[in-house]
């Protein structure tokens, strides 16, 4: 698994996150073609089931990326999706995966660099922890994956 | 309602490990409003087994189903048609539902995905707490509408006991003392006379003491 490029969804908040990718792509920074954006109206929209399907569907890493702590459009959005997060990474470590294959990160609409950083940070994460625990099992078997 | 937590999903897992379908069986009721086997638990955990087959190289037919209610007759009904397709059913209801579908499909083997806890009411998002033991002969007209039986660690008719402390009982300090809730609800209403009557032993065979219970409504039989 030398030249293992991991497959990273990250679901964005329209408000925060999209827009820093958005201003990271303005500034010219670049982050890792690895991250895979799943735009969303506020990370309190995304549930367990769209992160477990994310990793059912051969995702090596999940991040939900949402506004700053306090700062969130609808209140408290980006609080639930900590939570949920958090649920998920219980769900992982009963399967015996790593619960670092989740993460939560909060960073606000200006914030371009922490952008294409934590997208960088993330996966080099994911490259340290390996390929998904299924697709060790079905190489073979597992031609494409997110598509 | 009845409350319910999943099973450890390993439990779960060796359950249906010798099986190649399944039908995954959530309820409507009870169980999906304290998250436990609605459509949504069922969701997750047809995911989780689906990982957790799919890192061993296996995979499994899950087929998720939520019915309107596991414990009526005419919703276990519904699942006729997909019975015989699947090795073994998985059930995310109540105790009640998972043996309505065993009685009803007795070729097919059915499985607990949660452990059934108690009847409870929702104290606030995400906590649910013991109110009613199903005793049978309800005191709450008389207790201020606070249950000693469910509340009362000791099941205590006339207490409290020794073991209350500031308002909270002795076997842990978020417990409440419930006849220290008793008292100040009395006290609220001017009952307090209620609380010098003293009760008698309670008669626990309505409570299930006198073996399993049932009851039959003669007006709405068919």
């Amino acid at each position: 698994m030398e030249n293992f490029e991991p497959e990273i969804v990250a679901f964005c908040c329209h408000y925060c996150a999209y827009t820093a990718a958005d201003m990271a792509g303005s500034k010219r920074i670049s982050y890792p073609a690895n991250v895979k954006i799943i735009r969303v109206p506020c990370t309190g929209k995304v549930d367990a089931i769209h992160i477990m399907k994310a990793f059912e569907k051969g995702a090596d890493g999940v991040y939900v990326a949402g506004c700053l702590e306090g700062d969130c459009h609808f209140k408290n959005g980006n609080t639930r999706a900590s939570h949920r997060v958090e649920h998920v990474q219980k769900i992982l470590e009963d399967l015996g995966w790593e619960k670092g294959r989740v993460a939560m990160i909060n960073m606000s609409a200006g914030m371009g660099e922490r952008f294409a950083g934590t997208a960088l940070e993330f996966t080099e994460k994911i490259k340290a922890l390996g390929p998904s625990p299924i697709k060790i099992t079905n190489t073979d078997k597992h031609h494409k994956t997110i598509g | 309602m009845i409350t319910a937590e999943q099973k450890p999903l390993n439990e779960i897992i060796n359950y249906i490990s010798p099986y190649d379908r399944i039908i995954l069986v959530g309820c409507n009721e009870c169980v999906t409003v304290c998250a436990a086997g609605g459509r949504k638990e069922v969701g997750l955990l047809a995911s989780a087994i689906n990982l957790h087959f799919l890192q061993q190289g296996r995979t499994i037919e899950i087929k998720e189903i939520t019915l309107e209610r596991q414990c009526d007759p005419e919703y276990v009904e519904e699942l006729v048609s997909e019975i015989d397709r699947v090795d073994a059913v998985v059930s995310m209801a109540c105790g009640c539902g998972v043996q309505s579908v065993a009685e009803r499909y007795k070729e097919t083997p059915v499985f607990p995905a949660v452990n059934t806890k108690f009847m409870g009411a929702s104290i606030s998002q995400g906590i649910w707490a013991e109110r009613c033991q199903g005793c049978g002969d309800c005191l709450l007209g008389i207790t201020g509408g606070i249950c000693p039986v469910a509340r009362c660690s000791k099941h205590l008719l006339n207490g409290p006991c020794g073991g209350t402390s500031n308002g909270m009982c002795e076997i842990a300090p978020d417990v409440d003392c419930a006849w220290c809730l008793i008292w100040e609800r009395l006290k609220a209403l001017g009952m307090e006379k209620r609380y010098e009557e003293i009760m008698e032993a309670k008669d626990f065979r309505p409570a299930g003491g006198g073996g399993p219970r049932k009851i039959v409504r003669e007006d709405l039989l068919l």
